[in-house]
C-alpha cells in the first residue's frame, strides 16, 4: 500500500514524511531530537510522561509529539519559550514524584530521568517532594529484580513490556489519581506471582524503578577471600554486547578483550559457557533423537513430542506457571550455566585439584532470570549450590570499571583450558534460533554421516528476527541404524519473547502445528535482547549483535559441537556417553508446576 | 466448585469471555458477595484468560469495586465540600456511635460497612448519603439513624 507524503514544517525547515509517522519520527529525520521517557522503540505508544511535547502552530494546547501524528501544512516548534518551560515543568514534577537519592541509586549514571533533570538544569524544588514513606520499601524478595516504587514515574514501559512482548502481565497499574503505582496482584512480592524474573522490564524502566539484584559485592569478597578458588564462566551472547557499557560501538565483539579483563579482575580460571552450550548440544541432540526412536519406532505412549529447549530459564519458570500441563515437552537438560556449575564442581574440580566446597562459580550471563535459576534447589547436583554468584552483562562493566581497567587498550586473551574450548555452534546460543541450528548441525550428522545441506553450515531458514519461524529439514540417506529416519520431515519451531512463546504454544495446544522439535528463548531476540544486557535496547541493536553473534559463529575453527575436542574428552574421561547415568545425574533436571494466577 | 466459583461461571455465561466483560462480571460479583475476594479475582482471570494483576488492577481503580472485605449494607456518606458545610461530620458521629465503627470499618455482625465518598453530586440537597445503590438526601444525625436502623431490620 503507497502511502501519501505529509509537507510540514518543523523549527521552519521543510520536510516530507509518509502519513501517520508521528512528530517525534519527523523531527528525528531533520535531526531534532525531542526528549522522550514513556516512548520506546520496542512498545505501544503511551504518550503519558508529557516530555516530549511540542508546540503546533494554532493549536490551543502542546502536543505530545510521540503520539501525535503528522498533518499536511502543519508548522511544529521543539524548542519555543512555552516548549522549555513547559518541559522543564513537566521534569520538576516527574521529580516531585521521584525519590532522587541519586548518589545511591544502583542507576546512577545510567538514567534517563537523571540525564534529563541534569539537561534541563533542574535546581532547587519548585515542587513539593511527593515521594511517601511506604513507597521507600523496596521488593528484595526476587533474586533477580529489585522493585523500588520510589524510583518509579508511571511511565508503564514495565507494564506495556510485561504484557505486549512478554504476555504475561506480572505488573499492572493499579489504584488511581495520586495513589497510582505499577503493581503486582494484590501487592503480592515479585517472587510470589507469575514474575518470570526475564528481566526485560528492567531493560526498559527508564529510571531505578526496576534493576537487577546485583551481586557485586559478594563477588569481589570472594575473589578477594584466599581460601576461595574462584571460578569464571561467560554466557555466548555477552562477548557481543558488553563493549556497549565501555564506550565500544553496538555489534563489536570483545571476546578477547573480555577474558583480558576478567584475568584482571582476578578470578582464577576463565572459563566459558560457550562449552557447556557445546555439551548441552551433545545431550539434547542424542535426547531428541531417543524421544523420535520412542515415539515413532517404539510408539511409547510416554514419550511426548514436540521436544522444547530448555536454556531459558525464564521461559522455563513462564512454563510452569502457564503451561504445566506440558512440562513433559520440556527437554531436561540444565542450561548450559547448570551444567556448567554441575561439571565444574565435580569433575573440573577433581582434574585441577581443588575441593568443591573451595570452589566458587560465578557466571557472567545476559540474563537475570540466571540468577533465580542458580539459586533453584534442583540445581546442587554436585552436592553443593552448582553456581554461586550471576553477574549481569551491565554488573561485569562495572566491575571492569571499578578496577581501574581500560577495557579500549586491553589485548585480546584466550580462555583457560579445560572448560573453556568451544566451537562456533555453541556462541549462536546467543541469537534466536541458536540452539536450533547447533542442535541440526550435529543431530543431522550423526543421523546421516553428513554435514547439514546448508552453505557454509548457515541454516538460514531458523534466523532471523521474526517472533516465531518454522522450518522443514528432510532427512535422506541416513546411516542404518537410524533407518526409521530416512525420509522423514524434521518440523523445527522457534519463538523468542513470551507472548510468541505463548502464541506457539496455542498452536501446539489445538494441534494445529505438528512440530517436533521446539526453541524457545525467553527475550526478544533470544539472549542477545537478554534482561542482563547493556541498556538500551531497540531493534536495530538486537539486529546488530546478531550480526555480530553470526560472524563470531564463522571465525570459529569448529563449527560444530560434537567436534569441540574437550567435549569428548568430558565424555570419554567422566560422563562415558550422552544420556549415560552419570549425565543424568549432573546434565539433568526436572520442572514443578507452580500457580498460574 | 465453591459458591464464589459457581457465581463467576454464572456471570461469565451470562456476560461473555471477551475483556468487555470484566467490569460486568466485577459488578456482579460486588452485587453478591460485597468485595472481591483473591478467589474471585483468580476466578475472573482463568475464566476471562487475563492476567491476575491486570483483573486486580481494574478493580483497584474503581472505589465501588472493593477488594477487602465489606458488610452486607455498605454507607458512604460524602465527604466533599458542600457536604461538609452542611454538617456531615454529625451524621458520621452519629452513624459511628450507633454502630460502633469508625470510617472504613465494618461491623462485627458484617451487617453494615461505614464509608466516605467523593462527591456523589447531590449539593443542592446535602448532606448526602448512599446506603448500597440507594441515596438519602437531606440528612440529619437523626434521620441518618433512622434510615440506618431500617436497614438493620432488613
Amino acid at each position: 500500500m503507497s502511502k501519501y507524503l505529509v509537507n510540514l514544517k518543523i523549527n521552519n525547515m521543510p520536510v516530507a514524511v509518509e502519513e501517520g509517522t508521528t512528530i517525534l519520527e519527523a523531527a528525528k529525520r531533520l535531526n531534532f531530537r525531542i526528549p522522550t521517557l514513556c516512548n520506546h522503540p520496542d512498545l505501544t505508544v503511551a504518550g503519558n510522561c508529557r516530555v516530549c511535547v511540542v508546540e503546533v502552530k494554532g493549536a490551543r494546547l502542546l502536543a505530545a509529539s510521540c503520539a501525535t501524528p503528522v498533518s499536511e501544512g502543519m508548522e511544529v516548534f521543539t524548542n519555543s519559550e512555552k516548549v522549555r518551560k513547559a518541559r522543564k515543568h513537566i521534569v520538576e514534577l516527574l521529580l516531585s514524584e521521584h525519590n532522587a537519592d541519586c548518589t545511591k541509586c544502583f542507576k546512577n549514571g545510567h538514567c534517563e530521568l537523571q540525564e534529563l533533570a541534569s539537561e534541563y538544569r533542574i535546581g532547587d524544588h519548585v515542587f513539593l517532594d511527593l515521594v511517601t514513606p511506604e513507597s521507600m520499601i523496596q521488593d528484595i524478595s526476587s533474586p533477580s529484580i529489585v522493585k523500588d516504587d520510589s524510583k518509579c514515574i508511571r511511565c508503564q514501559r514495565c507494564v506495556r513490556t510485561c504484557a505486549e512482548l512478554q504476555g504475561v502481565s506480572a505488573l499492572a497499574v493499579v489504584n488511581k489519581g495520586d495513589h497510582q503505582k505499577i503493581s503486582t496482584f494484590l501487592n503480592k512480592p515479585l517472587h510470589e506471582v507469575v514474575c518470570t524474573n526475564c528481566g526485560q522490564c528492567i531493560n526498559r524502566c527508564p529510571t531505578g524503578a526496576l534493576t537487577e539484584r546485583n551481586y557485586i559485592e559478594e563477588v569481589w569478597n570472594a575473589i578477594y577471600d584466599p581460601s576461595k578458588f574462584v571460578v569464571v564462566q561467560t554466557a555466548p551472547a555477552t562477548r557481543i554486547a558488553l563493549g556497549e557499557d565501555l564506550g565500544i560501538p553496538v555489534g563489536e565483539r570483545v571476546t578477547g578483550k573480555m577474558v583480558s579483563a576478567l584475568k584482571k579482575l582476578g578470578f582464577n580460571k576463565v572459563l566459558d559457557t560457550d562449552f557447556t552450550a557445546d555439551l548441552t548440544i551433545m545431550e539434547e541432540g542424542t535426547e531428541l533423537l531417543t524421544r523420535l526412536k520412542k515415539a515413532l519406532v517404539d510408539k511409547d505412549e510416554k514419550t511426548v513430542l514436540p521436544m522444547m529447549t530448555s536454556c531459558s530459564p525464564g521461559w522455563i519458570k513462564f512454563q510452569e506457571h502457564m503451561y504445566s500441563d506440558m512440562l513433559d515437552n520440556l527437554s531436561t537438560c540444565k542450561s548450559p550455566q547448570q551444567m556448567f556449575g554441575a561439571v565444574a564442581k565435580t569433575y573440573y574440580a577433581d582434574k585441577i585439584n581443588i575441593k568443591a566446597q573451595d570452589m566458587i562459580v560465578v557466571s557472567i550471563m545476559p540474563c537475570v532470570a540466571k540468577k533465580f535459576e542458580c539459586e533453584r534447589p534442583e540445581m546442587r547436583d554436585s552436592g553443593y549450590q552448582d553456581v554461586d554468584y550471576v553477574l549481569t552483562t551491565r554488573e561485569l562493566a562495572m566491575m571492569i570499571k571499578q578496577a581501574g581497567i581500560d577495557f579500549h587498550k586491553l589485548d585480546e586473551d584466550h580462555y583457560d583450558s579445560i572448560l573453556g574450548e568451544s566451537s562456533g555452534a555453541a556462541v549462536i546460543f546467543g541469537a534466536t534460533g541458536g540452539v536450533m541450528e547447533a542442535a541440526l548441525r550435529t543431530a543431522y550428522e550423526i543421523v546421516t554421516g553428513r554435514e547439514v545441506p546448508f552453505t557454509n553450515l548457515n541454516i538460514q531458514p531458523v534466523r532471523g528476527m521474526e517472533g516465531i519461524k518454522d522450518a522443514t529439514i528432510k532427512i535422506k540417506n541416513v546411516k542404518p541404524e537410524w533407518s526409521f529416519l530416512e525420509g522423514v520431515d524434521l518440523h523445527v519451531a522457534i519463538a523468542h519473547g513470551l507472548a510468541n512463546a505463548r502464541q506457539l504454544m496455542e498452536k501446539v495446544r489445538r494441534g494445529e502445528a505438528v512440530y517436533h522439535f521446539i526453541e524457545v528463548m525467553g527475550c526478544p531476540g533470544g539472549c542477545l535482547g537478554g534482561g542482563g544486557q547493556p541498556i538500551p535496547t531497540s531493534p536495530e541493536i538486537r539486529k546488530k549483535r546478531a550480526e555480530a553473534i553470526y560472524s563470531e559463529d564463522e571465525d570459529m575453527p569448529i563449527r560444530k559441537s560434537h567436534e569441540n575436542p574437550e567435549v569428548l574428552e568430558i565424555y570419554k574421561e567422566f560422563l562415558g556417553e550422552p544420556l549415560s547415568h552419570k549425565s543424568h545425574d549432573l546434565l539433568h533436571t526436572h520442572y514443578k508446576p507452580r500457580k498460574r494466577y | 466448585m465453591s459458591t464464589t466459583e459457581a457465581l463467576v461461571k454464572e456471570l461469565v455465561e451470562k456476560n461473555g469471555r471477551t475483556r468487555n466483560s470484566l467490569m460486568p462480571v466485577l459488578q456482579g460479583i460486588v452485587q453478591q458477595e460485597h468485595f472481591l475476594s483473591e478467589e474471585a479475582l483468580i476466578c475472573v482471570a482463568k475464566e476471562l484468560d487475563l492476567s491476575a494483576a491486570d483483573v486486580y488492577g481494574t478493580a483497584s481503580f474503581y472505589t465501588f469495586l472493593d477488594t477487602v472485605p465489606r458488610g452486607k449494607n455498605i454507607i458512604r456518606v460524602c465527604k466533599t465540600i458542600t457536604c461538609h458545610m452542611k454538617g456531615k461530620d454529625e451524621v458520621i458521629k452519629a452513624i459511628s456511635n450507633a454502630l460502633k465503627i469508625k470510617v472504613g470499618e465494618t461491623t462485627h455482625d458484617n451487617k453494615f460497612t461505614l464509608l466516605s465518598a467523593n462527591c456523589l453530586g447531590w449539593c443542592h440537597k446535602g448532606p448526602v448519603m448512599l446506603i448500597n445503590d440507594e441515596v438519602f438526601p437531606e440528612l440529619t444525625p437523626q434521620k441518618a439513624l433512622e434510615i440506618v436502623e431500617e436497614y438493620a431490620k432488613k
